[in-house]
């Protein structure tokens, strides 16, 4: 028997980071603090699980300046929303599965 | 059957993922909380501002001693005092509109506990302020070049524009409140003189039937 969940993205195991490539999904660049107000989470905790989308190329960084202010935004780059996409038909294929049998 | 109830809790797990990311992405890009209410209230302050308008209106001419609306027959210092009563109201309306509406929306983020001010809001403040702030511009240079009969139809196609703009990142059914503001504004050039009317039902009766709609279709218990 294949192995369901297979086609699931490991790094998307985590549910602060797959909020974080629904959001990015949905738009353009969001700042950092949208980002952490939206998922209700810590400085700290949102920066490693942004590290990491970062590490796997998932994400795009761009570090300005509001005033005198960093103003950090991310946005989902090609192999991100690809990465992110087949993980979500990964999901409804097991749902499909359970439902045929 | 170990196997079977293994892969229906991964399949529920699954779905939960998805509702979960679905709820994620609405929540990041619209803005759900605006209240039918708020839709409400603010029409009725069209409603009241527009009583306040006509009996302002009906006592000038009265005033003026003639019956006629064309506002070149009136002498220049009535007619300036009027104009600026009319503009005060104007933005009086404005305010309450504005404040009702806004109060509304709180409360029914607070029910939710979703914040009021988020990146979903911003977008829409954004996308709704460019074509108000085109529209104030222009209506105020109407109002420079004595153009007052055009004030009425210019606020409607422009609210009506913005809300067309607005309803990529909000509740979108206020695209067809946005079309029924731009056709009564369009239709409304060819009725000068009865602009007060058109612009009683754009901004207060077509608000009040959407707000009842929304709060009918998304809040009732």
């Amino acid at each position: 028997m294949k192995n369901p969940i297979g086609n699931l993205n490991k790094v998307f195991d985590s549910r602060i980071r797959m909020g974080v490539m629904s959001i990015l999904l949905m738009n353009e660049e969001v700042s950092f603090n949208d980002l952490k107000q939206l998922l209700e989470l810590t400085d700290g905790n949102l920066a490693s699980h942004l590290i990491n989308l970062e590490e796997n190329a998932f994400i795009k960084v761009h570090k300005g300046f509001i005033g005198r202010k960093t103003n950090t935004t991310y946005s989902i780059t090609k192999s991100g929303e690809k990465a992110f996409k087949d993980h979500l038909e990964g999901l409804e294929n097991i749902i499909r599965g359970v439902n045929k049998s | 059957m170990a196997a079977q109830g293994n892969s229906q809790s991964s399949a529920e797990q699954s779905l939960e993922t998805l509702q979960d990311i679905k709820r994620i992405m609405e929540r990041s890009s619209r803005f759900i909380s605006l209240s039918g209410l708020s839709g409400v209230s603010a029409g009725i302050c069209a409603l009241v501002g527009a009583y306040f308008a006509h009996s302002m209106i009906y006592r000038y001419q009265h005033y003026a001693g003639t019956e006629s609306l064309s506002p070149e027959m009136f002498s220049a210092e009535g007619r300036n005092v009027f104009e600026w009563h009319m503009i005060g109201l104007a933005i009086a309306v404005l305010v309450a509109a504005l404040l009702t509406s806004t109060l509304f929306t709180w409360r029914k983020a607070s029910k939710n506990q979703l914040p009021i001010w988020d990146h979903a809001s911003k977008k829409l403040a954004i996308n709704m302020a460019i074509p108000l702030a085109a529209g104030g511009v222009f209506v105020i240079g109407l109002l420079d070049h004595g153009g007052w009969n055009y004030v009425a139809p210019a606020c409607l196609v422009f609210y009506g524009l913005a809300l067309v703009n607005a309803s990529k990142y909000t509740l979108t059914d206020i695209r067809y409140l946005g079309l029924l503001e731009i056709a009564l504004g369009c239709f409304c050039m060819y009725f000068p003189h009865e602009g007060l009317y058109f612009w009683t039902g754009g901004f207060g009766i077509l608000h009040i039937i959407y707000g009842l709609i929304m709060w009918w279709k998304y809040e009732r218990k």
